[in-house]
């Protein structure tokens, strides 16, 4: 605005906004900032509590001391395996609900989508779901993780509402060129929808890499658990047995602190390094997903 | 009758394909939603794992009244009601402020390092963030009470006192979910028209004049759908961040009605009871999904459906 000359007003709650706006950055990246100066500081500055913004002495010690811990790797390999497993499962059924619903005179779909969105509103909660874990057997196995979550209702709504956006045309003309649904489907639709793919892809690796519920209550056997309820031993119920092979007695009040804060890095590195460059598709998914019906 | 028929069997055969497709993910909904669904019955009997559901004695009403007469039935509610209630009045207030400030950034390389940041806390797990949360306050050496104690303030053992667990629960809530809940306001925001601002400039209108007449009647429309679809979950307040953070010292404002399912229902191994209580938490939400609906479509003409 060249011509127009800003009040003093103005220009104060420029000042009061570009304010608060740094303070939400500020608020929302320290802590991320302190965990990281924590972990990699020299201890004794850990433990004589000087470090407060940037690291203090460099010590990569209490990472030596977390990888040397075979329970870490194994539950890490644990959740690897459930999120990209999981993640197949969920992304394939996913479009294999979605992509009938997207057909404007498929025979079901009208009760269909009733079907599912309903079960959104309703569920028969925790315990109903717990015997069913039990009584199909699956109770302390990998499929406790895989098969209970497989769909999520959200994701297929915003599945279907990509699909619907394909032109009824290219259907039409493949339909006289003789290619059934499933070619049309994967052939021609799929090569369209890369796009929601990724989003789906990283709704659902997400939800996966974080998750803990299923694994709290499905899974007993701790070589079977994920990431997340090893760092709940250790972080939230402070069981030290999960420290003990990381190091010696003489060594555990010098580093008892830092290494949670390293346990913390490791669990959250993955996301937070490749979160910039597929935020994009995030914030893509949550506005498809927010049309209205 | 025959000519219907022979038209639904038309089209199967013509659908058959999509009808295979869609056979899985309708098998899955069957198994794993709607038998829970068909599940719930046990909370009308006493269930025993070896008899079954359908072999299980009827029980009636008898663990709603066990609940309803239960000593911690008004807690419950009471602590279910207020955290949702303080999550909803923060949770949802600050998004929509956070999206208003930033829509007023000039700045554009400012504004997307802000927003990109805001972002971030959502795709923490509640483990790390519970795990932040007990590492932070620790009374020993926990980045919060060290703060404090520049400010002279005594250390202060939060997650062991009734009386700070709400706080704790709600600002932390704000923390992972300010940024990512305000995407939609954001996108709302942008697509108002611009003439509607700059009509409003030649008229002489200030910031708060634009912010109050064209910025917030736009994102109405957004704020009661998402208001709706809040109210409609007011009792099923995520409560697997309560479970990793309370313990007996703050049941008094920390037990809710999903901990106590988890507690009762699954630990304790009372299906029966566990059932009848997610049952009549369910209902509640359904009821408030309706009446908050019902309202808004009344008042303002937006609604769900």
């Amino acid at each position: 605005m060249p011509y127009h000359r800003k009040g003093l007003g103005e220009r104060v709650s420029d000042g009061v906004i570009v304010l608060t706006m740094w303070l939400a950055l500020a608020v929302t990246l320290y802590p991320f900032l302190y965990i990281i100066s924590m972990s990699i500081s020299d201890p004794v500055n850990v433990v004589n509590k000087s470090v407060w913004l940037l690291p203090k002495g460099l010590s990569g010690e209490a990472y030596v001391r977390v990888f040397a811990n075979p329970d870490l790797w194994q539950s890490y390999g644990n959740t690897v395996f459930y999120t990209v497993a999981g993640t197949a499962l969920n992304v394939a059924l996913t479009i294999m609900a979605a992509y009938p619903l997207s057909i404007r005179n498929f025979i079901i779909r009208k009760p269909m989508m009733i079907f599912i969105v309903l079960t959104m509103f309703f569920t028969g909660g925790l315990v109903p779901m717990f015997i069913l874990v039990q009584e199909l057997g699956i109770y302390n196995t990998r499929w406790a993780i895989l098969l209970p979550t497989a769909i999520s209702a959200f994701n297929v709504i915003i599945a279907r509402t990509f699909f619907q956006g394909i032109p009824e045309g290219l259907h039409e003309s493949a339909k006289l060129d003789g290619a059934n649904d499933a070619v049309i489907l994967v052939r021609i639709v799929l090569p369209l929808c890369k796009p929601i793919l990724a989003v789906l892809t990283l709704f659902y690796a997400v939800s996966h890499w974080n998750s803990f519920m299923p694994a709290l209550l499905y899974l007993s056997d701790s070589s079977l658990q994920p990431l997340s309820l090893y760092l709940i031993k250790v972080l939230i119920q402070n069981d030290t047995n999960m420290l003990e092979g990381m190091m010696e007695q003489s060594a555990r009040s010098l580093y008892a602190v830092q290494i949670k804060y390293a346990i913390i890095v490791v669990a959250v590195l993955p996301i937070v390094v490749i979160y910039p460059f597929l935020q994009k598709y995030f914030v893509k998914g949550v506005l498809i997903g927010s049309l209205k019906e | 009758m025959i000519r219907q028929a022979a038209i639904v069997l038309s089209r199967v055969r013509r659908d058959w394909i999509l009808l295979l497709i869609a056979l899985p993910p309708i098998l899955y909904y069957v198994i794993f939603h709607y038998i829970p669904m068909y599940g719930i019955l046990i909370a009308f009997k006493d269930f025993r794992p070896i008899e079954g559901i359908l072999g299980s004695p009827w029980a009636g009403f008898k663990y709603f009244e066990q609940f309803f007469n239960s000593i911690y039935f008004w807690r419950l509610i009471r602590n279910t009601l207020l955290l949702s209630l303080y999550s909803l009045l923060w949770g949802f207030s600050m998004p929509i402020l956070f999206a208003v400030l930033l829509s007023e950034l000039r700045n554009p390389w400012f504004k997307k390092t802000v927003q990109t940041a805001s972002y971030l806390p959502h795709f923490i797990s509640i483990a790390v963030v519970a795990g932040m949360i007990v590492t932070f306050t620790s009374p020993v050496d926990g980045l919060i009470n060290q703060l404090l104690g520049l400010l002279g303030i005594a250390p202060i053992n939060f997650l062991a006192e009734a009386g700070w667990f709400r706080t704790i629960f709600v600002s932390s809530n704000i923390w992972q979910s300010f940024g990512w809940e305000s995407i939609i306001y954001i996108a709302a925001i942008a697509g108002i028209n611009p003439h509607l601002y700059e009509a409003a400039e030649m008229d002489g209108a200030r910031r708060w004049q634009k912010i109050r007449h064209i910025t917030l009647p736009g994102i109405a429309p957004t704020i009661v759908i998402l208001l709706i679809l809040n109210i409609g979950n007011l009792m099923s307040v995520g409560f697997e961040k309560v479970l990793l953070l309370y313990n007996p010292a703050t049941y008094e404002t920390a037990d809710i009605i999903g901990t106590f399912v988890y507690r009762r229902g699954i630990q304790n191994a009372e299906f029966s009871y566990g059932a009848a209580i997610s049952l009549f938490n369910n209902v509640i939400n359904i009821a408030l999904l309706l009446i908050a609906n019902y309202t808004s479509r009344k008042t303002s003409e937006t609604s769900l459906w």
